[in-house]
């Protein structure tokens, strides 16, 4: 196989799940312990005279890094020298910035450690910003490492400058500019605690040359020096138990799980506190997999194309409790008329997402796991003396709309293949073990709805920002992290072709994925907002990739191209085999085209802007509330 | 809408101004004037904001800012127990016949003249945004030239000092 200069290590050497093989992690602090992070293992360096890039190399090392994804330029020259010979950083030559970003964002989700990425300065960091701005919405913790052109020749508009500190403010939990070379170490010591701590976020490092280029000092721990950085992770004992209280004797409880549930490793805690409470769960598109969807009192998705279960037992709670969950728009629907007879319990470790949208009756500020821990004894408390709430007459009304209005879509009548059928099949072929990373549009919210999830960071996606283009380049930094899983990218043929150069690299360097390209030949939900709202006028959302297309391109040319294993599957008959036939292919990437009915919709959906009681189950079909209440 | 005078304290850090104003204009809110300066310990400067916001909002503000890691404390003081002052400079038309006049109001105002030439004086005067207005107002019928004004400065009636707890984390971790 054909290498870079920096070949792949062996498969099974990589593995996150032994950390005797892979360097010491003593710097990148790790708050929440049930993450998938090893414990990091102190180790002392006695200062040593180096470069600025080797400082840069050496500072990496010791924060824990064992990947670096990204594409050298001028700026970032002098730190790709001593990389090279790095035995700890294994570096991945992605084929543009955008694919490193998500790679990294891709490896943290899945891994539960800080991704990293490198770029040059100008165009390599400013296609580093929408990687970045994803990460931010979702709180992936993630160390962009950037050149910037040497410190004196800052602010003159020199051949390949941005300002990239300055563009990535509002995106960012916090970013840096390095010009002294001293600072080096300290600073990106700084910038992995940040990103991994209170709510993981983003965090960027942006280091002009001439720094890269003096000699310096290494020397390892470091003093962090963030007297303004102090994140909340233990709860408050008198809020926890008030929130006791009112879950023990509210009647229509329901707890509304965000991907803080995920982020914070509290998984575990979070089954025990709906096993103790009995109450209803619903778990959103960032926590899908917190809570096993084999659960009995999971709910699935909440939110726009939530399970007319989960958005109903919100609308009619007269509890929620938020578990860190955002009250996203896409969860409340019109917010005026959310929930609107709930009292809430907000938990999350970011204080100004309390209150921000949905006011709320006790804020809870702290880690999700120390939330969960400590809340389970109150609740236990509180059972004891007044008994276990009686939720009987709240599981018939949930039971009753779970019977009456579940998951479900129709054969399409044009003869094609249902995408959900396809993706379901996926789901259940390759099993929860598998990690599911999706793009953006109807193949991301049919996988969020038709895959069962049993485990956390076992669904990855973007979220907040929505960008098309997530899923080739995170799947691959997901499979980075996690090799021994199969990993499959659930992309539509929109998706697909923003960021499918990265298949390039998957081959390469020997990262198989599996991506399955839902093929409708269209930007699917645009398209599906053209038929609900525009009248059918398909203004501009035909990609001319399906059948009896053009077929530009053809999907398994180009997975032919790429040095993939290109499949097609055209018939509902063909697609168990399809899917079997990927999953026996492990020493390449493997692409197939599944050309799907285009006229497939997304449903139940709550239109943009209305009140969640206005759901749909299917096109002009909405629940008669009345009739339950 | 009510107003809000804000004390932050923020490291001593290139371009923390650039981020707690960038934080007002992304959340959409307006800062009505706006002051930096350093304070006792050289690590720490100080930002006083004044925002036209309502009482929920401002709780939003607040905790974003606080979310900056260069922000070290919010303080919101309260008009009546802070003292709030804003510096005028002020260039009067006032020649000869005039000149007596103007220095009537100067004195009046309790303000200082800083500079002369003979068709004109440059007034100096501190005070809360109350009196600057009611000077102003007081010299505008001789003619306002030029004006330059500071945002407001406040700072806490009392012996209490907000930058010692502030103080004691910079120094901590330094």
């Amino acid at each position: 196989m054909v290498q870079g200069h920096h070949p792949a290590p062996p498969r099974t050497s990589d593995a996150a799940s032994t950390p005797a093989q892979t360097a010491p992690r003593p710097a990148a602090p790790q708050s929440g312990n049930g993450r998938l992070a090893p414990v990091p293992r102190p180790v002392t360096v006695a200062p040593q005279a180096v470069t600025g890039a080797q400082s840069i190399v050496r500072s990496l090392e010791e924060a824990g890094v064992d990947v670096v994804f990204g594409i050298p330029g001028g700026a970032i020259l002098p730190t790709y020298d001593p990389l090279m010979h790095s035995e700890r950083l294994r570096h991945i030559l992605v084929r543009h910035e955008q694919g490193a970003g998500h790679a990294a964002s891709g490896y943290a989700h899945a891994t539960g450690r800080v991704g990293v990425c490198m770029a040059t300065s100008g165009p390599g960091a400013t296609n580093l910003v929408t990687p970045i701005a994803d990460a931010n919405m979702d709180s992936v913790p993630m160390v962009a490492i950037t050149g910037q052109v040497g410190a004196a020749m800052i602010g003159t508009d020199a051949f390949q400058e941005a300002d990239i500190v300055g563009i990535t403010l509002p995106i960012t939990k916090h970013n840096f500019l390095v010009t002294d070379p001293d600072e080096i170490p300290r600073t990106i010591a700084e910038a992995f605690h940040i990103a991994s701590t209170g709510r993981p976020g983003p965090v960027l490092v942006d280091i002009a040359k001439s720094a890269m280029q003096a000699a310096t000092t290494f020397s390892w721990p470091q003093d962090l020096r963030l007297p303004g950085y102090h994140p909340v992770t233990k709860p408050h004992a008198k809020q926890i138990r008030e929130a006791a209280r009112l879950l023990a004797t509210s009647r229509r409880p329901v707890l509304y799980v965000g991907g803080g549930a995920i982020r914070s490793g509290a998984a575990a805690e979070l089954r025990r506190l709906v096993d103790a409470s009995g109450a209803p769960a619903v778990t959103t598109l960032m926590a899908r997999g917190a809570l096993p969807d084999s659960h009995p009192q999971n709910l699935g998705m909440p939110g726009m194309h939530g399970t007319v279960a989960a958005v109903a037992a919100l609308q009619k709670a007269d509890l929620i409790v938020a578990l860190g969950a955002r009250f996203d728009d896409r969860v409340t629907g019109k917010l005026a008329s959310f929930a609107p007879h709930a009292a809430v319990v907000h938990a999350d470790v970011d204080p100004a997402e309390i209150g921000k949208n949905r006011a709320v009756d006790v804020p809870i500020v702290g880690d999700l796991r120390e939330v969960i821990a400590d809340l389970l004894p109150e609740l236990e408390r509180e059972h004891a003396q007044h008994g276990r709430p009686d939720l009987e007459g709240w599981w018939r009304q949930i039971d009753d709309w779970r019977e009456t209005f579940p998951l479900g879509y129709d054969e399409p009548d044009d003869g094609h293949l249902a995408p959900q059928h396809v993706i379901q099949r996926i789901g259940e072929i390759s099993g929860p073990e598998s990690i599911f990373v999706s793009g953006v549009g109807q193949h991301q919210m049919w996988a969020a709805q038709f895959i069962r999830y049993e485990r956390p960071n076992s669904w990855l996606n973007s979220g907040g920002l929505g960008t098309m283009g997530y899923s080739v380049p995170a799947a691959m930094g997901a499979k980075v992290g996690q090799p021994d899983r199969t990993v499959w990218a659930i992309d539509g043929d929109g998706c697909f072709q923003m960021t499918n150069q990265e298949l390039a690299t998957c081959t390469i360097n020997d990262i198989p994925i599996k991506v399955a390209v839902v093929n409708n030949s269209s930007l699917g939900m645009v398209r599906q907002w053209q038929t609900l709202f525009y009248e059918s006028r398909y203004s501009n959302t035909d990609l001319h990739t399906g059948h009896g297309t053009v077929r530009v391109p053809d999907f398994v040319k180009l997975a032919d191209a790429y040095g993939c294993v290109g499949l097609r599957c055209e018939t509902k008959a063909d697609v168990d085999a399809t899917i079997k036939r990927a999953m026996e292919i492990d020493d390449r990437p493997v692409v197939v085209d599944f050309t799907v009915s285009r006229d497939a919709m997304v449903w139940p959906m709550v239109a943009a802007g209305v009140s969640n009681d206005e759901i749909q189950y299917a096109r002009g079909i909405s629940p008669a509330w009345d009739r339950e209440e | 809408m009510s107003r809000h005078t804000l004390s932050v304290l923020v490291e001593n850090k290139p371009g923390v101004l650039t981020r707690v104003a960038g934080l007002f204009a992304r959340r959409s809110f307006n800062i009505h004037s706006l002051a930096v300066g350093p304070t006792e310990h050289p690590e720490i400067s100080r930002i006083t904001v004044v925002v036209d916001v309502e009482e929920l909002p401002l709780e939003q503000v607040t905790k974003q800012l606080n979310k900056l890691i260069h922000v070290l404390k919010i303080v919101e003081l309260e008009q009546s127990a802070s003292v709030q002052r804003e510096l005028l400079l002020v260039k009067v038309r006032a020649d000869l016949a005039q000149r007596s006049h103007v220095l009537e109001v100067v004195e009046l105002f309790r303000a200082r003249v800083v500079d002369v030439v003979p068709d004109a004086v440059t007034i100096e005067a501190t005070g809360s945004p109350d009196k600057l207005a009611a000077l102003l107002a007081a010299l505008d019928p001789f003619g306002v030239r030029e004006i330059v004004q500071s945002g407001t400065v406040a700072i806490g009636r009392g012996s209490r000092s907000i930058t010692d707890r502030a103080l004691e984390r910079v120094t901590r971790t330094a």
